[in-house]
């Protein structure tokens, strides 16, 4: 296959950032779309030119490092799937492929396709957790939990925190992300306890990010890759509201006087 | 010669650990922020140390080479982590589980390390679920369980077929706990690029922060690397691209002792390359053995296609050869038959690398939906990849490098021979022998992560003052300069050739020579064209770009630069290692049915390497091995 790329070039945050074309010959349809890069890197550095830079560790799909806007949409024209696990025969000879960064004023660039999500880490920070200190914990089998309860907990733990939602959202969103995690954790019964706090606060932490808000275009979940579903932010929703009716009382600091 | 003074606890096996923990000396909670520790890697192994040691009070510091300390390898984990909780009654126990361990690893794994592995894992199933990972749940509520390969007991937890991404979620969130306390502070895309001794102690890292391309120096009171695998040495590979061996390596051009570096375990079911651009192997899981028949062609010249052979004309190579346990020996044994059946030239698929995985039958008798309802993530992830329908046509897989059993030789305390240098998870060689069972590498790690390694520092810490050194230190200084210089020195090369051809001919090197089976002649062939390679590359790579940004060429190279020089090492040992055992085949060493044939009188002991300097043979120190629990025997899957 021959293809012709259109793809974001950046040198480094500060750098205003355009689109190159490259035409690019012995495509191998069973390629996957990084090692289609990998091949047009081989090519750049051969000729002397820089080779593009971009995200990428596992290539099967679950570290979420992977981060393309192909052809405008996150990861792809392929539902469910991530950037590294779309191939090459998804496209025909002589496409033209537009491949740019996630665009969000919450994920900066940071070089070409390799933008800064550590924004997402500091959400979770903000609560994404159940508080605990590693040492012996109760016999987990003296907590029953309700296999379905368990699965819809496991749908919403799926989240590889990759960004894709953020980037496909027109507001730049991060609701769904931080739906799977409170969802996720407030789903099961040992994460009942801190359920109303973790929603205000990881949403507050959302807010300073300068992650848009949530005016349910659903396109975060169109574009999700391990599709998870919207149904999460009205339960992230319903936990704010409920958080938000009352006074946050946090006693650690005094606790800890005693 | 090194010294290896192992601290194996003396007197009863089930008695050892405790015993052990009641004698270690320990920091009290108002000194330990005092003292720093830098765990290097955010794996499952080293986001449970970092998360537990920042929940005692240290003052950690952690670091990861991706942009999130979420996206380490142990993500990709898929099948489950085990446990000796005996839920099913099946009589599973805590010596079940270590004699299982000890035999799947060949007798060459100390029995005290694998006897703590085993005593430890209950807890670390309560420990995740008390983190809210959801293990999958029977009908009452309870956590449900499976087996795995090479076990006789139904003692494996899962969740879905993504086990490693929720442990490591699990641990992950108590990082992010300890993160938001101040306990930890996290440093991403940071590769470590040396490790500073002062006085023969080690008191901190160099490290490349790869955005910037800042060289930055980190002291601290101890340093615990939980940097993961070196499967990429072999380009080709199940692990994540990134995965390297140079925070290893490294340690080792320090002084540290590298322990049986060429015990490299190889998973049977991998999707075969499908071409000279394959960047790496996806694995699917081993569960597919279960209801999948795996054959080839009897005729090497066959051109129908697989639905189109009939039975008599179709070599069910492992149900014929091993009729006992058929399609479901262990992963070496199912490894190495795929190989000799592909050598003969039966292979199929375009490259002639791949073997048959064939659930027609298993369709006929269930009902396709049945057989689908066990397997639909695998089936869906196969024809994602492949383009074909498993379904309708036989799977194709073909063996890939899977794990790493060797690593950094470390005492009962999980400590290196440089006194205040640690290493956990798989980085280290501890307690999987010649070859790892299913689904206790994730125990392993969490055993290390979250139980052992936040005692075992204070024994270490208590007997030394805390904030000895500073960065102000000329030894940071010196180790700086010379990280610089091989930066320097890459960047001027400017070649004709890309790291990534290089590291595809290294490679195809190390699994010809040093791969599935293992020969005197390829071997030494294999010691002699490394450092061929090697030179050629620091004559001929060509990296664009400068060391002061974001360039990753220059990363691989870093990393490149070190797997040929350990490439090397690897072969040394398996020549060294005159004996099959475990994942270790030498075809001089087999019975007359092609199985390992261990030599205990003269190799039961972890083959353990001393660095000498460039261009010098590394030394051999051998750690002997002692049986006193659980006698030898052999390991026989046939009857
Ligand atoms: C596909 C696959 C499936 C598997 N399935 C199972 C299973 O079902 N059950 C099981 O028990 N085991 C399984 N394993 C094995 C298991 O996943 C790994 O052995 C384990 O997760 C390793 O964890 P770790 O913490 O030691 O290292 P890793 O998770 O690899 O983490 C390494 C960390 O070190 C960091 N790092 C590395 N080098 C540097 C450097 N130079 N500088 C700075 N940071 C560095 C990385 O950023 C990362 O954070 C599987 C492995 C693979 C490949
Ligand atoms: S919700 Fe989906 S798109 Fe968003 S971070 Fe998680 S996996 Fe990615
Ligand atoms: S590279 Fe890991 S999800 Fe794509």
């Amino acid at each position: 296959m021959r293809i012709r790329l259109q793809i974001w070039r950046q040198a480094s945050r500060d750098d205003s950032g355009h689109m190159d074309t490259y035409n690019l010959d012995g495509v191998n349809p069973d390629m996957s779309f990084l090692e289609m890069m990998d091949h047009l890197n081989e090519d750049l550095t051969k000729k002397g030119h820089d080779p593009v830079a971009f995200d990428h560790d596992c290539r099967e799909g679950v570290c979420g490092m992977c981060s393309m806007v192909i052809n405008g949409q996150a990861h792809g024209p392929k539902q469910g799937t991530t950037t590294c696990q779309l191939y090459m025969r998804h496209f025909n000879d002589g496409d033209e492929i537009f491949v740019e960064p996630w665009r969000s004023q919450a994920f900066p660039v940071v070089k070409d396709l390799v933008v800064d999500r550590s924004a997402f880490d500091r959400v979770i920070q903000a609560g994404g957790f159940i508080s605990n200190h590693s040492g012996p914990k109760p016999e987990p089998n003296s907590i029953l939990i309700e296999p379905e309860v368990a699965e819809q907990a496991l749908d919403a733990a799926t989240c590889i925190g990759c960004g894709a939602c953020v980037a496909a959202c027109p507001n730049g969103s991060a609701m769904l992300f931080t739906a799977a995690k409170v969802s996720h954790l407030g789903l099961l019964p040992q994460g009942e306890t801190e359920r109303y706090p973790r929603a205000r606060n990881m949403v507050k932490q959302m807010d300073k990010e300068g992650f848009g808000s949530c005016r349910n275009y659903a396109e975060c979940e169109a574009q999700c890759p391990k599709e998870i579903s919207i149904a999460f932010i009205s339960r992230l929703n319903t936990d704010y509201l409920k958080a938000s009716l009352v006074e946050p009382k946090d006693r650690r600091g005094k606790m800890k006087s005693q | 010669m090194l010294t290896l003074d192992s601290k194996i606890p003396q007197g009863p096996i089930e008695e050892g650990w405790t015993n052990h923990k009641n004698n270690l000396r320990l920091v009290g909670p108002k000194n330990r922020p005092n003292y720093k520790v830098l765990v290097v890697g955010s794996g499952l192994a080293g986001a449970s140390a970092a998360a537990s040691m920042g929940a005692m009070g240290y003052h950690v510091e952690c670091f990861c080479f991706q942009d999130s300390p979420r996206r380490a390898h142990s993500i990709a984990a898929q099948g489950g982590i085990n446990a000796a909780k005996n839920y099913r009654n099946d009589g599973d126990s805590t010596w079940r589980l270590f004699a299982d361990t000890q035999k799947g690893g060949d007798y060459r794994a100390r029995e005290q390390n694998v006897y703590r592995l085993a005593e430890l894992s209950a807890a670390i199933i309560d420990q995740a679920v008390a983190q809210g990972v959801p293990f999958a749940r029977e009908y009452g509520g309870k956590l449900a369980n499976r087996s795995f390969g090479g076990v006789l007991v139904e003692r494996t937890f899962y969740c879905r077929g993504e086990t490693g991404q929720q442990l490591l979620l699990g641990a992950f969130s108590a990082l992010q706990e300890q993160l938001a306390a101040k306990n930890v502070t996290m440093h991403t895309r940071t590769e470590l690029m040396d490790i500073v001794l002062v006085d023969g102690q080690a008191k901190g890292i160099i490290c490349r922060n790869l955005e910037t391309g800042d060289i930055t120096s980190h002291a601290a009171d101890a340093v615990v690397l939980a940097t993961g695998g070196y499967g990429n040495v072999y380009y080709l590979s199940t692990n994540a691209k990134g995965c390297n061996v140079t925070a290893a390596y490294r340690a080792y051009k320090r002084g540290a002792g590298f322990a049986n570096p060429s015990f490299v375990q190889i998973h049977p079911t991998s999707i075969p390359a499908s071409g000279d651009y394959q960047s790496k192997l996806t694995l699917m899981s081993e569960s597919l053995r279960n209801d999948g028949r795996i054959w080839v062609p009897r005729n090497p010249d066959e051109t129908r296609k697989p639905n189109e052979i009939p039975e008599e004309d179709r070599y069910y190579y492992l149900e014929e050869r091993y009729p006992r346990f058929g399609n479901l020996v262990p992963r070496d044994v199912a490894a190495r038959n795929a190989k000799d059946v592909c050598d003969k030239g039966l292979g199929v698929g375009s490259t002639g690398y791949g073997v048959y995985l064939d659930f027609g039958r298993a369709i006929e008798k269930l009902g396709e939906n049945v057989v689908v309802g066990r397997y639909a993530n695998l089936f869906e992830m196969y024809e994602r990849i492949t383009d074909e329908d498993p379904r309708k046509v036989p799977m194709r897989i073909y063996p890939a490098v899977h794990y790493t059993m060797g690593g950094l030789w470390v005492d009962y305390n999980l400590m290196t021979n440089i006194p205040g240098l640690y290493a956990i998870g798989e980085a280290n060689f501890a307690d999987h022998g010649a070859n790892r069972l299913g689904a206790s590498s994730l125990m392993q790690c969490l055993a290390d992560g979250y139980f052992i390694i936040p005692v075992t520092i204070g024994d270490y810490l208590s007997r030394n003052p805390y904030g000895q050194v500073t960065t102000d230190h000329p030894a940071f200084k010196d180790a700086e300069n010379a990280v610089r210089q091989q930066q320097e020195q890459l960047l001027s090369i400017n070649g004709s050739r890309s790291v990534q051809s290089f590291h595809r001919e290294l490679g195809k090197l190390m699994w010809e020579h040093c791969g599935i089976s293992r020969n005197v002649a390829g071997l030494k062939k294999g010691l002699k064209l490394i450092p061929e390679l090697r030179e050629e590359f620091w004559q001929d790579v060509k990296i664009l770009g400068s060391g002061r940004q974001l360039n990753q060429a220059l990363e691989n190279a870093g990393r490149l630069a070190d797997f040929l020089e350990f490439g090397e090492l690897m072969c040394r040992d398996a020549l060294l290692r005159d004996e099959s055992c475990g994942c270790h085949f030498r075809e001089d060493h087999q019975t007359e049915e092609n199985e390992a044939l261990r030599n205990d009188e003269d190799f039961a002991h972890v083959a353990v390497f001393e660095y000498k300097g460039n261009d010098q043979t590394p030394e051999l120190t051998k750690e002997p091995i002692e049986f006193e629990a659980l006698p030898l025997a052999s390991r026989n899957y046939k009857t």
